[in-house]
């Protein structure tokens, strides 16, 4: 999360503060950053090496880097013990065949435990379908909100109260609710995936329903009333009028959404057990082993520059769509 | 998930193409040059109904017969494909058991027969393997260790052991008179800890509480002098880092950790409190195990092979074992912290490492042998402790045993791996003569004896706790 916030900032500020030399522009853009990065790592290399906890010392940048080493390695390990896994497998089958020729063969996927890149893997489609879920409920409740001022009387109260609640206190509701009502045989999704997927949806609901209300009962006058002299009936004016102007501000609220989503689903994915990066916190920190905070503060930083990249990409869409191209996005 | 799957169809399925053809002949040339023989390797116990299966466990080494299972590929020479998962603590595992997520799981002694009899949450649960003996202690904090040290005779400049709760007794009634209360963890109400902290607490006069759960009390804080409370085994050294409990009983390799982490002292191992006491059980919902009774004997199979490796030669392989176990996915803790007591020895104070040869057992004495007799055992540590709130009769503690304990599953796997030729007779009990009941045992702390037959008459013998038709 540090560094997601702190560059764009860092790179807004200094910008509007030099003269326009191509100098100013490189140094903005490129030496800055990287400048500050190096002060971090230098800080955080001088405190680490000060606190002692009863897990050893504070991992500094070398023991992170070299434990992210590890866990690429271990990725790969296992990988070639699922290709043997597959082989073996293969072999088991046809002894099975041999002696009992009415057997179906099949093929199951690998028993090993997830690595930590297939556990990043799980939290982003984790997230993905509880942002997806979330995004098919804000944005219609948005729009009817703010078409309707008195829907949005109606609603608002619902929202101030359900905004600010963690999604801990969610959690223990939700799973409840999950285990008593998805019960099957042969489940397609475990239930501490779909636990994780709509706490996530119940805490990144409400910005993009704030603001698509916002946006939408913002629309220029004279759009409106340009409808009203066509006559257009209410499912063409929202999809011609209401939906187009709206775009930038729905795309602000996915956007605060999406990052809300992915906060939200480390806590949730720790509690309910989901195999990704929150599990992958949780497991190491109860493993407490020497290299566990070192492995610990590599998730970190990996939850750190996904979440940049998936503001990123949220902006990039944001600027696609949005007509108003000299609009401010940062 | 999808994620893990990675098949590759085209090459693959060429080479399988071959290597089935292969074994197929090579099948058929055994099957008619020696006939005889492929009909009594033909598997006694029939296929298994489900070759999927999901296990949970807790992050201690008693789960190493999953772990040895698993990576000696014991299951997958059963045709069970087996996942297994470390679950954040007792109570999540068992109720994934129940609602079926999980299809067994490492648990505690007590917690299929508290679940039968509906202490805590109510679901029939079987177990029909014994994971290990022994492997838990108790360990102070290193403020309450100075207070205790004082009262604890010493030789040759160390303590004597088994040192006994009359040590603590003082600094508890201390901290009363000062009316702080003394709180200690454990790791789960019907946790073998939880009985063993008691007992010995109980043993030196300390009150350890009673349970009233037919009042909505399942506190276990009632009259007690030291209040014991619930914390996962993992959480145990910081949670007593942290000043909220004074001291804890928990499994290895917790009670190490806090060596070192230099944050505690383990006072006593659990074998010193009562020697070879059973600890872990492989428990699975009735309910499951009715519906795939091969599949269970199997995974029994394994499980056996897998304790019977933990324990070959004279422990031969436990520093592999702890190899395996100190991987990120099983226990996780450092190599170092585990091998001390996988390996025979405990450190108690720092420096002071004793032999300890029985810390760990998996399977000499039988110990994956479900013995009606242990499971009285916890059967009647519940009525003393208040857990089972109506006097019982000696009868009813027998019939629960038997609807938990299952040792008709045991012995068929038992037989099957003999006639395989992967185990010998003599490596178990003789099952036509077995009762399923120890002979009275007087290996406890206090020397009291215990005779699983008689469950009443023992619950009279002992100084502190419920007995007869005594009432919270």
């Amino acid at each position: 999360m540090f560094k997601s916030a702190s560059i764009p900032i860092m790179v807004g500020n200094v910008k509007s503060g030099l003269d326009r030399t191509k100098w100013g522009q490189f140094s903005a853009s490129l030496i800055l950053p990287i400048l500050g990065i190096l002060l971090f790592l230098g800080a955080w290399n001088g405190v680490a090496k000060n606190i002692d906890t009863s897990l050893g010392q504070f991992p500094g940048p070398a023991q992170v880097w070299e434990q992210a080493g590890t866990l690429w390695n271990e990725h790969n390990a296992q990988q070639e013990k699922a290709e043997a896994f597959y082989e073996r497998q293969e072999q088991r089958n046809a002894q099975r065949v041999a002696q009992d020729p009415s057997y179906q063969p099949k093929i199951r996927p690998f028993t090993g435990a997830p690595t930590f890149f297939e556990q990043i893997w799980t939290s982003l489609y984790t997230v993905m379908v509880g942002f997806l879920i979330a995004s098919v409920i804000a944005v219609p409740v948005g729009i009817v909100c703010g078409l309707s001022k008195s829907a949005y009387s109606a609603v608002n109260p619902l929202i101030q109260l359900f905004k600010p609640v963690s999604p801990l206190a969610w959690l223990p509701l939700v799973t409840m609710v999950v285990s008593a009502a998805y019960v099957s045989d042969d489940p397609m999704f475990s239930k501490s995936f779909i636990t994780s997927a709509f706490t996530v949806a119940l805490c990144c609901l409400w910005p993009t329903l704030i603001n698509t209300a916002v946006g939408v009962s913002s629309i220029d006058n004279d759009l409106v009333n340009v409808s009203k002299v066509l006559r257009l009936n209410a499912l063409t004016h929202v999809i011609k009028i209401v939906l187009p102007s709206s775009i930038p501000m729905i795309f602000t609220g996915l956007r605060l959404s999406l990052g809300i989503g992915w906060m939200v689903l480390i806590a949730a994915e720790m509690l309910a057990q989901n195999p990704g990066l929150g599990k992958f916190v949780w497991d190491e920190f109860q493993n407490g082993s020497s290299e566990s905070l070192a492995r610990i503060m590599v998730a970190v930083l990996t939850i750190g520059v996904i979440g940049f990249i998936l503001d990123r990409l949220m902006l990039l869409l944001q600027q696609k769509v949005s007509w108003d191209k000299n609009a401010v996005t940062r | 998930m999808s994620t893990q799957h990675k098949f590759k169809p085209s090459k693959r399925s060429l080479r399988s193409m071959r290597k089935g053809l292969l074994s197929l002949c090579a099948a058929l040339l055994v099957s008619v040059t020696n006939g005889s023989a492929m009909a009594q390797q033909a598997p006694q116990v029939g296929w298994p109904e489900k070759e999927e299966l999901k296990f949970g466990f807790i992050k201690l080494t008693d789960m190493a017969p999953l772990a040895v299972a698993y990576e000696k590929r014991f299951f997958e020479d059963e045709g069970l494909y087996v996942t297994l998962e470390a679950q954040a603590n007792w109570k999540v595992l068992l109720d994934r058991v129940i609602d079926g997520e999980l299809d067994g799981a490492h648990m505690l002694a007590g917690q299929p027969l508290g679940a039968t009899i509906g202490f805590g949450t109510q679901s029939h649960i079987i177990t029909a393997f014994s994971m290990d003996l022994n492997g838990n202690g108790i360990t102070v904090s290193n403020d309450i260790w100075a207070q205790m040290k004082p009262n604890i005779p010493h030789e040759n400049g160390k303590p004597v052991h088994p040192i006994k709760a009359d040590a603590l007794k003082p600094v508890v009634d201390k901290f009363k008179s000062e009316g702080k209360p003394f709180k200690m963890g454990m790791v789960f109400p019907v946790s073998t800890h939880n009985y063993e902290l008691r007992y010995w607490l109980a043993a030196g006069g300390i009150h350890p509480g009673f349970y009233a759960p037919h009042k909505g009390d399942t506190s276990g804080q009632i009259d007690a002098d030291a209040l014991l409370s619930v914390t996962p085994p993992p959480q145990m050294p910081a949670t007593m880092e942290a000043g909220t409990i004074y001291g804890y009983c928990v499994g290895e390799p917790w009670n190490q950790q806090a060596v070192f982490k230099g944050i505690g002292v383990p006072v006593i191992t659990d074998y010193e409190i009562w020697k070879n006491n059973p600890e872990k059980v492989f428990g699975v919902s009735k309910g499951w195990a009715d519906k795939n009774p091969n599949t269970h004997i199997r995974v029994v199979k394994a499980m056996i092979r897998a304790a019977m490796w933990l324990d070959e030669n004279n422990n031969a392989n436990r520093s592999e074992a702890v190899k395996m176990l100190a991987k990120p996915q099983y226990v996780g803790a450092d190599e170092e912290v585990i091998a001390n007591s996988m390996t025979g020895t405990f450190e108690y104070e720092k420096g002071d490492v004793r032999d300890v040869p029985d810390f760990n057992v998996f399977f000499r004495y039988n110990a994956t042998y479900p013995f009606y007799s242990d499971a009285i055992w916890y059967l009647t540590q519940m009525r003393r402790w208040g857990q089972i709130s109506e006097p019982k009769s000696d009868n009813w503690f027998m019939e629960t045993a038997k609807n938990v304990y299952r040792p008709d599953i045991y012995a068929q796997a038992a037989l099957a791996l003999i006639a395989e030729g992967k185990a010998k007779p003599s490596d178990f009990p003789d099952f036509g003569s077995e009762t399923g009941f120890k002979p009275p045992q007087t290996d406890f702390l206090d020397g009291i004896t215990y005779d699983g037959s008689q469950p009443n008459a023992y619950l009279e013998s002992l100084v502190i706790g419920l007995k007869g038709d005594t009432k919270i």
